[in-house]
């Protein structure tokens, strides 16, 4: 079945560096069911059944506003064993209960999912998010004076890595001292949020330490900021109400904190990743944002359709749904692709031309929906302040490897490296 | 003329529908003269805030002059109405004498409110309509006087957004609604009594069931309004929110085929006269057009909704230009409210509603949308404060699909009950 | 200097049945939109020509593309 494989090769790392092409074949049947090997839990019986793919741009939009779609998808959590049963048979137990009672309102249907996010999005003042378009742009001009003098710049490593994990920490009002232990656990935590990912047995007991030792470092910032409030994001979540009187508790408030960090920074890289790269192989396009500052907002928001940070979302059907031919039963997996929707010719001419100046543009590299996502303001400002000073401060840049090395998430797309030769950094 | 290029259009009527019109015969390629004829002296403005931040000061009333694609080839003639139309000389006379030809002619001249019976106490110091530009000017600078107390006559849209903007100005407000609820003869008792009760919570007094009977003046001025019931409300600004009539009269003598309810637009667009067959120079778009929507089995309705007047505008528009659009319009009417602190949504007409569904969210948390079934089909939703869920009930309703949806949801308290939407 | 002339304006109007009150225009341009309530976008029809970088961004951000902005003013008043 020639189905059964287009998602699996769309998984495939060596199809990373160009989904584009197997998106477009996907986009024929723009609903499809299509086994999916290699994902998820064996005994789910995901395998044999396959999931459900939505790849045009129509059905993803329906889709995502359809209320018959729940995100409640997750998987029970297992803490590894650890060899000491006091942890395995106790502690962890109980440990897994309470994080599964807390899950992050990315992964939450409504009502509670309505509560913490209104809660979120209340603390997530447009003051706040314009105060970290400014350090964004302090931060992005830090970072390259610390190249001066190189001719080659790891435009991942140097500046799309770090710079969202800074945001981040100022954002929460982290210590400075203590942002170094965030970058850490931020990476860790990176390669734990993937789903389908095999991993070993050694990588996911780690992957439960950092969890854990991230929560412990967060239980102690929350109830320091409620001891002591400032004016930053956690203190606003731990001490204040949202107008229909809700305060989130602590472990919602450590989850929500902790669903900010690896989807606020993940996606960031991606993003600056995604975006640097396609500048380079559009060589006009970056002369003309070099020319006129003033087109980072087209640019960003067209990289978002163009080559979007997350490529696809997962649901699950509550009921069947008829949709463009074809019925989901209820209780099946549903992908949305976003990737593939964005270069749908149905919704865009021309799809495969990156053209910052398209109008009306209605993509979906941020999702939509309820579960739009909360942080697209900064990491557009992010973007806008990564690309503007890259284009203002490379001189005669040039990609050192074309096609770079992919980091190996499918999901959370982007590169891993993307090295560029400079005459000298200004 | 007959299929010759059209050299000369003119457009009666100056608001929303009238500009998006004339916008599309530009975009479709019609580069000959265009008039637009406007009865106020201003250039299309947006209405809804009239009656919402321009009474609480917080939009400047001229402010509201909407976005326009149109060049300066334009031909204004604001500030005179339309008389009379000539269809055999396709002629347009307007008030002040001028007359104007035309080879195609889009009719857009919108609803003027609808005034008190009697015309002496309508004319009474502070007794206002809102409609326009000027009626909100006007009705601003009596809310900003101090008033003891705001009489706001009628439940519809208008009468609450109007309470709601007073009480957001901190300023005593009673609402007389006729009808068991406000907004009953839109949304049904049901709803509407939920909405009241959203008003009655920021300190709305709500008369239900109640009719004022006549207005009491002092030198000239109202003083108080005498209910049927033998009560009194004292008062000294009353706000006439009792609908809307459509601006139809100026087409006597036309031979089309035209009353207080609107003219009469065949499946395309085009007007008819009163033999029923459709004159190919004319169209008509917005508030006046009376047209055959395809949802309601071909049955005329006239829609006074904003985005109505732009689609149907933009559609009237390319029709004119030549460019006819391949299907016939039959947008799903959509409104918008914003009253009580809360956004009302709807999609569809609630029209002949046998019953209705709470299907997401719940009333008693202020977030819900309800669903309208007749025969067994969806035929209608309102959201309060629940909009992200309404495209997709649009989506059924365009389809008629079955009534109740039976089917597993997020965001829903509950199993849901089959109720009475509650139209009399 | 005589004194300056009045800043010119744009227009905006925004499609308020298309608006999901994803508020990205809020971010974007904080001093011309704002979201009341939970769902309710207030917005400024006539914001001064001196913020149209911002009014733009809010324009591009905007998930349903909602926002319609007219900008004459570099034809002068």
């Amino acid at each position: 079945m020639a189905d059964a494989t287009l998602l699996s090769q769309i998984k495939d790392f060596s199809n990373r560096a160009d989904p584009y092409p197997l998106y477009a074949r996907l986009r024929q049947t723009p609903v499809s069911r299509q086994l999916d090997v290699g994902q998820g839990d064996e005994s789910s019986g995901d395998e044999a059944r396959g999931v459900w793919v939505a790849a045009s741009h129509d059905a993803v939009m329906r889709l995502q506003n359809d209320p018959r779609l729940s995100v409640e998808t997750q998987p029970p959590t297992k803490r590894p064993p650890t060899g000491n049963p006091v942890t395995d048979y106790l502690v962890n137990p109980v440990k897994n209960r309470i994080t599964d009672s807390h899950q992050p309102f990315l992964f939450r249907d409504p009502p509670a999912h309505d509560l913490l996010r209104v809660a979120t999005v209340h603390q997530f003042t447009p003051a706040r998010v314009q105060a970290m378009r400014a350090r964004s742009e302090r931060l992005v001009d830090e970072l390259l004076d610390r190249k001066m003098g190189s001719h080659e710049i790891d435009v991942v490593a140097d500046l799309a890595y770090p710079l969202p994990v800074a945001v981040i920490c100022e954002l929460f009002g982290v210590p400075e001292g203590d942002e170094a232990s965030f970058h850490d656990w931020s990476s860790q935590l990176a390669t734990a949020v993937e789903p389908g990912v095999v991993v070993s047995e050694e990588t996911r007991i780690e992957n439960a330490r950092t969890f854990d030792a991230i929560s412990d470092y967060l239980a102690d910032l929350v109830a320091e900021k409620r001891r002591q409030p400032r004016d930053d994001l956690l203190s606003g979540l731990a001490n204040h109400a949202t107008p229909d009187g809700y305060r989130m508790g602590d472990l919602d408030l450590i989850s929500t904190a902790i669903l900010i960090l690896v989807a606020g920074h993940e996606t960031a890289v991606n993003l600056i990743g995604n975006a640097w790269l396609t500048l380079m192989r559009h060589p006009d396009e970056l002369e003309r944002l070099r020319a006129e500052p003033g087109r980072a907002p087209r640019v960003v928001e067209e990289v978002m359709r163009y080559d979007p940070p997350v490529q696809l979302v997962s649901r699950k059907t509550l009921s069947a749904i008829d949709i463009a031919g074809t019925t989901i039963p209820e209780g099946e997996a549903v992908v949305l692709m976003l990737a593939a929707g964005n270069r749908d010719p149905a919704a865009f001419p021309d799809p495969d031309r990156f053209d910052p100046d398209r109008v009306g543009t209605r993509h979906l590299g941020f999702g939509g929906g309820l579960h739009y996502c909360v942080g697209a303001p900064l990491g557009r400002f992010e973007a806008e302040a990564a690309l503007t000073a890259l284009a203002r401060r490379l001189k005669a840049p040039r990609l050192i490897e074309d096609p770079p090395p992919y980091r190996r998430p499918a999901t959370l797309r982007g590169p891993e490296r993307l090295r560029v030769a400079v005459e000298r950094i200004l | 003329m007959g299929h010759g290029q059209p050299s000369r259009a003119l457009v009666i009527g100056a608001g929303l529908a009238a500009l998006r019109g004339a916008e599309a015969m530009r975009d479709a390629g019609f580069s000959g003269a265009l008039t637009i004829v406007g009865a106020e002296p201003y250039r299309p403005y947006d209405r809804p805030p009239l009656s919402k931040h321009v009474l609480t000061g917080e939009i400047a009333p001229d402010a509201t002059t909407v976005p326009s694609s149109l060049g300066e080839d334009v031909d204004w003639h604001l500030g005179s109405p339309a008389v009379s139309l000539d269809r055999a000389d396709r002629l347009v006379h307007l008030a002040d004498g001028t007359a104007l030809t035309y080879d195609r002619l889009l009719i857009a001249t919108g609803t003027r409110a609808r005034p008190w019976p009697n015309p002496h106490e309508g004319r009474l110091a502070g007794v206002y309509t809102l409609r326009g530009r000027d009626d909100a000017i006007a009705l601003r600078k009596a809310l900003t006087s101090s008033p003891q107390r705001v009489l706001v006559i009628g439940g519809g849209l208008i009468g609450c957004e109007v309470a709601s903007a007073c009480r957001q100005l901190s300023l005593p407000v009673t609402l007389v609604q006729p009808g068991p609820a406000p907004l009953a003869r839109v949304l049904g008792r049901y709803i509407g009594a939920i909405v009241g009760a959203m008003h009655e919570a920021r300190g709305v007094d709500l008369r239900l069931g109640a009719e004022v009977e006549w207005l009491e003046q002092a030198n000239g001025r109202l003083v108080r309004a005498h209910l049927v019931d033998g009560t009194a409300i004292e008062a000294d600004i009353a706000l006439l929110a009792l609908g809307a009539m459509r601006n139809t009269e100026w087409l006597d003598g036309s031979g089309l085929s035209f009353d207080a309810g609107g003219v009469d637009c065949d499946a395309d667009g085009y007007v008819l006269d009163v033999d029923g067959r459709p004159d190919t120079a004319i169209a008509a778009a917005g508030d006046v057009a009376r047209f055959p929507h395809p949802l309601y089995g071909g049955r005329r309705i006239a829609v006074e909704h904003w985005g109505h007047a732009v689609a149907q505008g933009v559609h009237a528009g390319r029709l004119l230009a030549g460019d006819k659009p391949e299907r016939c319009y039959a947008a799903l009417p959509a409104f918008w409210s914003g009253q009580a602190g809360v956004t009302l949504k709807s999609v569809g007409l609630t029209a002949g509603a046998d019953a209705m569904t709470i299907a997401q969210g719940d009333p008693a948390t202020g977030r819900f949308l309800a669903v309208y079934g007749r025969e067994g089909r969806c035929i209608a939703a309102v959201s309060v404060d629940c909009g992200r869920w309404l495209p997709a009930y649009a989506e059924r309703i365009a389809a008629a699909e079955p009534f109740p949806p039976e089917e597993t949801v997020i965001d829903r308290a509950g199993s849901p009950a089959i109720l009475a939407p509650g139209f009399s | 200097m005589s004194s300056p002339a009045p800043q010119p304006s744009l227009r905006v109007s925004v499609d308020l049945n298309l608006c999901q009150a994803y508020a990205q225009c809020c971010y974007a341009a904080p001093q011309h939109f704002r979201i009341e309530g939970h769902e309710a976008l207030f917005y400024d029809p006539a914001p001064a020509a001196r913020d149209r970088a911002d009014i733009e961004r809010a324009q591009i951000a905007c998930p349903v593309q909602a926002i319609r902005v007219e900008d004459k003013s570099h034809e002068g008043a």
